[in-house]
């Protein structure tokens, strides 16, 4: 009986216990999850506290069959992941017209996400019903079919709408129309449907903002005939069987969860029974359990998932009671040990309140607290950190170890739609930087630590492959950044027409890795001088002189094109004063402030020079030298 | 399971499904005293029972679960699974 759950849940919402009693609906919603258990969570949440939590997003979903039970399921599920869902569901089948008309209900709803719900047996139903008619020239002929309406609708829909579109691919038949034949050949029916959900993949790859939902192995992930009602499919046009809603529900919500925005950026993980069996500080490097043996092996199984987890760009980090030094050995000297001391960008092993801990690496990585996931084998650690930071996304883990990687692999909070250059990196970064802050504290000198960091950075006109990231820092960057301009690519793209304009980026890279695209600056010829539109550095790299670098290959530009002055705009915001002093230390004069409090900087290049600082190498490409 | 607890567990489904106080419910409850028991409440009924109860309705006793009484009645004769 869930009663007894449902009237605690209602006692914590009325003494304002919010961690208590969304722990408490996450749990009935596993336990029970069908439409009653849903309307109750989300009448939950029409309190004004929990409601005002969460981001709203509108879902339009085309389909053709019935998909109005899975509703109360998915909104639940996303409302106890912070998102609160206002549904249009089309009509059954009409999921052409709403794309093609641009005045279409769909249209009119002006959705942030459309899912395209669709079953071969409507996109193709020769192949699904009458497969057995068919010649291997008529399968050919259908599955080019499909893949053509596919991809008709596909660009079609980008076309009219910007909104983020999500394809369900194509379930295959649990028993093919020719029975166990249908393996033996290309031209088998299962063969044909993967085939279409193979071309799927190339549309939506070629379109941007279009994700394909593997919808068919979902299916087999709970398996086919356990998925499938066939009762309610012929009663109700309802495919899916009342036990596997919430499944169908929660794989939509690790979609939304990375559309919305909603996702961790980094991992903090417990060691002593968490990446490892026992206390290393009691039973020692030769007495805790990590190994490929039981019960070593569901350690090493959890580490491989947080290992996958890194190369997805998740930032990683450790928070742990224990003595540093009886910790770091382990990491550094385990034999097994799968995550090492570089894998890391922050540590906290020490005997501090955790959640203060967490605090500190928010900080410490410049990331917001609501951008960290949990994961620690302690009811305690999470219920204090849960209830401590209720904006931390603490990992529900089962008592048994086994199952600990299962339930981080499942964790939606990690989920990616796609990933760049730059996020393939990115954890490497951060573990990096925690090298470096090593470094600086060790180095006798600022100028020693420069030095020793071995800097070299690239600078160049922004190209095709650049211009994307460049137009990203331009609006995301708000520490470092003159002027804080923001502009998007086809912005870019347009100045880059004008004969007196110049947009560079900046590469960097130092002996703890490769920084990627950081920099970027725009100039512009205004009359007798070359004026500095904006220059920005990512949080990433300022203060390693860096900044000084760029500048000084502004300044030889410009000389090189004859000019003599160079002038640079600064315009002052709420968060970049840590560039306020950059034109006047440079040996810039200030010449005017607009009535705005935007100040124009001049530097004369016939009496000066800004000299790149001699420990960086400039202007090389970086490849070249790693 | 007995026959009360069975009754308990519909009523309270029913009730939070449609958002009715349970006490408003009887054995006579249907879609015409409930004004959310509409066809998609129905299937939402349907299938919400299923779950809980782990059983499967056929296509003729969803059309005939149409009062309170009638569905406790059809559910005890499949003997579903307790809790």
């Amino acid at each position: 009986m869930t009663e007894p759950i449902r009237a605690s849940i209602e006692s914590s919402l009325t003494t304002g216990d919010w961690y208590a009693a969304s722990t408490q609906m996450r749990r009935l919603l596993l336990a029970s999850p069908n439409a009653a258990t849903a309307h109750f969570i989300l009448r939950c949440f029409e309190v004004e506290a929990l409601r005002s939590t969460c981001t709203d997003v509108r879902v339009v979903f085309l389909r053709s069959f019935t998909l109005e039970p899975a509703m109360p399921l998915l909104r639940a599920a996303a409302v106890l992941n912070g998102l609160r869902l206002s549904v249009q569901l089309s009509d059954f089948n009409t999921y052409s017209q709403e794309v093609l008309d641009p005045g279409s209900r769909m249209y009119k709803f002006d959705p942030e996400v459309v899912i395209l719900a669709i079953q071969a047996q409507d996109l193709v139903p020769e192949l699904w019903y009458r497969y057995a008619e068919l010649d291997a020239a008529a399968v050919d002929e259908k599955v080019e079919a499909a893949e053509a309406i596919l991809a008709e609708l596909i660009r079609a829909f980008r076309h009219y709408h910007r909104a983020h579109l999500i394809v369900h691919n194509l379930e295959i038949p649990s028993v093919a129309a020719s029975g166990i034949l249908d393996a033996q050949s290309d031209a088998g029916q299962a063969q044909a449907i993967r085939r279409i959900n193979h071309a799927m993949v190339k549309i939506a790859n070629q379109t941007p903002g279009v994700y394909v939902l593997d919808y068919d192995a979902l299916v087999s992930r709970y398996g086919r005939l356990h998925w499938r009602d066939e009762q309610k499919w012929l009663s109700a046009r309802m495919p899916i069987s009342a036990g596997c809603l919430g499944y169908l529900a929660a794989e939509y919500v690790r979609f939304l969860i990375p559309l919305a925005g909603r996702t961790c950026k980094a991992l903090v993980v417990d060691l002593d029974n968490t990446l490892w069996g026992g206390l290393i500080g009691e039973d020692g490097l030769s007495g805790i359990q990590l190994g490929p043996e039981y019960p070593g092996a569901a350690f090493l199984n959890l580490q491989r998932a947080i290992l996958d987890l890194y190369r997805r760009g998740i930032i990683l980090a450790i928070c742990s009671k224990n003595n540093a030094g009886d910790a770091l050995e382990a990491l550094e000297n385990h034999p097994h040990m799968l995550l090492r001391p570089h894998h890391f960008a922050a540590m906290r092993i020490n005997w501090n309140d955790k959640a203060q801990n967490l605090r500190e690496i928010a900080t410490e990585l410049n990331i917001g607290i609501g951008a960290l996931g949990f994961l620690d084998d302690s009811p305690e650690e999470r219920e204090q950190v849960g209830r401590q930071l209720p904006e931390v996304c603490v990992i529900d883990l089962p008592k048994d170890p086994m199952g600990f990687s299962t339930a981080l692999r499942e964790c939606p909070a990690f989920e990616r739609l796609s990933l760049s250059a730059e996020d393939l990196q990115r954890s490497g970064y951060y573990a990096g930087e925690r090298q470096r802050k090593g470094l600086a504290e060790q180095a006798p000198s600022l100028e020693e630590f420069y030095r020793s960091l071995d800097i070299c950075v690239e600078i160049g006109p922004v190209d095709a492959d650049s211009l994307k990231r460049v137009a990203q820092l331009t609006q995301k960057t708000n520490q470092f950044n003159l002027t804080t301009r923001r502009y998007t690519e086809q912005q870019i793209t347009e100045l880059l027409h004008l004969a007196d304009w110049y947009v560079y980026y900046l590469r960097a890279a130092d002996k703890f890795g490769d920084n990627g695209i950081v920099g970027v600056a725009m100039t512009r010829k205004v009359g007798e001088n070359m004026e500095i539109d904006n220059l920005l550095l990512s949080c990433r790299v300022v203060g390693r002189s860096i900044e000084t670098a760029f500048l000084a290959h502004l300044a030889q530009e410009a000389l090189q094109q004859g000019f003599h002055l160079l002038r640079g705009w600064f315009v002052t915001t709420r968060k970049n004063a840590v560039s306020k002093n950059f034109y006047s230390s440079h040996g810039f004069h200030p010449v005017s402030t607009q009535p705005n409090g935007e100040t124009l900087w001049e530097f004369d290049l016939s009496k000066g020079q800004i000299h790149c600082p001699e420990w960086i190498r400039c202007s090389v490409p970086i490849q070249c030298l790693r | 399971m007995s026959a009360l607890d069975l009754e308990a567990r519909v009523y309270s489904i029913v009730a939070e499904l449609f958002n009715v106080r349970i006490d408003n419910l009887m054995p006579e409850s249907s879609p015409k005293t409930i004004e959310s028991w509409d066809s998609t409440g129905h299937l939402d009924l349907v299938l919400a029972l299923e779950q809980e109860f782990g059983v499967q309705f056929s296509p003729d006793q969803m059309d005939q679960m149409m009062n309170l009484n009638t569905i406790v009645e059809i559910l005890a004769a499949m003997k579903p699974v307790g809790r």
